[in-house]
């Protein structure tokens, strides 16, 4: 009998192409999914040693960094840098045979949007991107992990890539969730747990009942900020519910070739007893609705919480959390409610799915945008635009007083012209919170879209579960 | 890619912990399309005001850091993003040894395809070297990846533990994709093997 394998393994195991004696593997890439800022290097490596791209199917490329999300992008990109990028990454999925989606295709959107949409994410399969929030791809039970620029050119050479095997962490979130609290607050509580060096050198498999509650978008919510805790990739076992995603998708096997894949699928799970190096474990019913105070992902506090002092942390801690207070214009002691916004940023491809929309638009349904306040909606996709027109949520936006925009990364990492000005502080549904992430200066406070969507109400950040008796 | 045997040179303290990518270099100069040039909007928004003037006392700003070549860092270097811009930034600036308690794998990564090495030493030793390189340049540490081993000026040396592929490859400079192009028939047989057993992808 074989030793009892983690998902991580079965996934890893599959796609060994040769070993070495040190344990250097080479590991096939199922899927390959490119963008504007960190492939045009690589694509000039390929020119320069004369190689062609090993499998052109397997690779998907779409704009998204650094695509402006106002309506009249169609006429072109004004700055100038970013037309260049966009257009060399025209010129090269063209020249190389690459599936790709324009910025006038309306399947365009963030690139870890579009993948999954389309069916090009499956489970079981290795998926990299150079872009660290491919772990949001993990939600299906494929291994998937952020590369750099030389690892894209090596990846596109050789449809491989040299690894060595990370250790295997497991995050369990037992119970169920309370009332208002979301995958958001799931991730960024494990991460305020773990800190962001936490996962450092592991693939985390998330588990548990209120990880198998998830819609597999809060499940890429929660893979998709694997990173953030330092970790290699995040993982969640298929199950129904990602079936019932996949199937029917564009790029979804069909017929006899799907019940192949189900039957492989089934498979992909962690057997019993099987090794993790670490194990954290939270109760869903103890995880509150939460933000971040500082600039690192790990400052994060349930809402109820008061803003800390530099003298509440230990070793390096202390001068980063004071470095954090100075940048973020906040003082000790003060409630985080309290804590005024000038800005909402709700997307990115953490939260800029259709349910998170639907999320948003549920607290801002009937409700004004706080005077000052402005909140940007941004679609994932242009399809999930498009779906939540439908919807009717768009108008639900457009009514609150917030801005409808065209489908991108945006505000999340502001490389197109979205973006705080100094000192302006955002509620933000995105990822990251580093200094200068959001615009030069700005400060931003990340959270689940039910609460950014609060904080656009009120103005200052605010539990979402007491919004209805403060302001009807 | 330039290859890393031994390096003795100024090393920068840089205690802060978490420094993350978005620091390292800013997105505004992600846009472009070359690899090199990034060296002078290495840590842009740490090392440089509004109207471009240098900040004083940002380390690599003071005189005796800025011919620095190796950067003694608090834990978790590197943290973030996938951008490879950060190590390009490091390495035309003249960095070429990174030295913390821990990086973030991607960083980590991408520093040894550029030609950089990226050094994990115990708190107590980057204690010491964060110590010594604080005295300017007066100290000189000199790093050794033969022997995996950081000398500090006064001759107190730390042995470090390194991936014996990737030490191979940094050491003798080598480039990965003709490597495992070596190994295409490997590569052909998996993927035959994958069209019976997974015939959906």
């Amino acid at each position: 009998m074989t030793a009892p394998k983690t998902l991580y393994d079965k996934i890893w195991d599959a796609h060994v192409v040769d070993r070495s004696d040190d344990g250097t593997c080479l590991l096939y890439i199922d899927r390959h999914l490119v963008h504007e800022v960190t492939s045009p290097q690589a694509f000039e490596g390929l020119r320069m040693a004369n190689r062609p791209v090993r499998a052109p199917g397997k690779t998907i490329a779409v704009p998204d960094h650094n695509v402006p999300t106002t309506a009249d992008r169609v006429n072109g990109i004004e700055n100038e840098e970013s037309r260049i990028q966009v257009e060399a990454l025209d010129k090269n999925a063209k020249d190389f045979g690459i599936v790709y989606y324009p910025v006038s295709d309306i399947r365009q959107g963030i690139v870890h949007i579009v993948g999954p949409e389309q069916g090009w994410t499956l489970p079981g399969m290795t998926v990299v991107c150079g872009d660290s929030h491919t772990a949001t791809h993990g939600a299906f039970g494929a291994l998937a992990h952020g590369i750099g620029t030389s690892e894209v050119e090596h990846v596109l050479a050789t449809q491989t890539l040299i690894q060595t095997k990370s250790k295997n962490m497991k995050v369990e979130i037992t119970g169920k969730l309370k009332p208002g609290v979301t995958a958001k607050d799931i991730t960024l509580a494990v991460i305020g747990k773990t800190g962001t060096a936490g996962g450092t050198g592991h693939v985390i498999e998330y588990c548990g009942e209120a990880i198998r509650a998830l819609s597999m978008e809060g499940r890429m919510t929660v893979c998709n900020m694997a990173i953030e805790g330092g970790a290699r990739a995040g993982l969640i076992a298929p199950d129904e519910t990602t079936f019932d995603y996949v199937k029917g998708r564009p790029h979804a096997p069909k017929g006899a070739a799907w019940e192949a894949a189900m039957a492989w699928w089934k498979t992909l799970y962690t057997d019993e007893g099987a090794h993790f190096d670490k194990v954290i474990t939270l109760r869903g019913e103890d995880i509150e609705p939460v933000v971040t105070w500082g600039t690192s992902p790990e400052d994060v506090l349930p809402i109820s919480a008061k803003v800390p002092a530099a003298g509440d942390f230990t070793g390096g801690k202390v001068g980063a959390a004071q470095r954090s207070l100075d940048y973020m214009g906040l003082t000790p002691g003060m409630k985080l409610t309290d804590i005024k916004i000038d800005a909402v940023f709700i997307g990115s491809c953490t939260n800029g799915r259709i349910e998170d929309l639907r999320a948003a638009a549920a607290v801002l349904k009937g409700r004004k945008i706080a005077d000052g306040v402005r909140c940007m909606v941004v679609p994932g996709s242009g399809l999930v635009r498009a779906q939540a027109e439908e919807e009717g949520l768009a108008q639900i936006f457009i009514d609150a007083g917030a801005e409808w925009r065209m489908a991108g990364c945006s505000m999340c990492l502001a490389m197109n012209p979205d973006q705080l000005a100094p000192e302006e502080r955002c509620a933000s549904t995105s990822n990251r919170n580093f200094e200068g992430r959001q615009g030069y200066k700005g400060r931003t406070h990340l959270m689940s879209p039910a609460m950014a969507a609060a904080a656009a109400v009120t103005g200052h950040l605010t539990d979402v579960r007491e919004l209805s008796a403060e302001t009807v | 890619m330039d290859k890393f045997t031994t390096l003795t040179g100024i090393a920068a303290p840089m205690p802060l912990v978490n420094i993350d990518t978005d620091m390292i270099i800013p997105k505004l100069f992600l846009k472009t399309i070359q690899r090199s040039g990034l060296g002078k909007n290495l840590f842009d928004e740490m090392r440089y005001d509004r109207q471009g003037n240098e900040i004083p006392d940002f380390v690599l700003n003071k005189p005796q850091y800025r011919q620095a070549e190796i950067i003694v860092a608090g834990d978790n270097f590197g943290c973030g993003s996938s951008r490879e811009h950060a190590p390009w930034a490091l390495l035309d600036f003249g960095i070429r040894c990174v030295i913390s308690t821990s990086f973030a794998d991607i960083f980590y990564n991408n520093c040894f395809k550029n030609g950089i090495l990226p050094v994990v030493l115990p708190p107590e030793a980057v204690n010491y070297l964060m110590d010594d390189a604080a005295n300017g340049a007066n100290a000189r540490i000199t790093v050794d990846l033969e022997n995996q081993t950081v000398t500090a000026s006064d001759g107190k040396s730390f042995g470090f533990d390194i991936d014996p592929f990737k030490k191979h490859c940094l050491m003798n400079g080598l480039d990965d994709i003709g490597l495992s192009l070596e190994k295409v028939s490997s590569i052909d047989a998996y993927e035959e093997k994958q069209k019976t057993q997974f015939p959906w992808l």
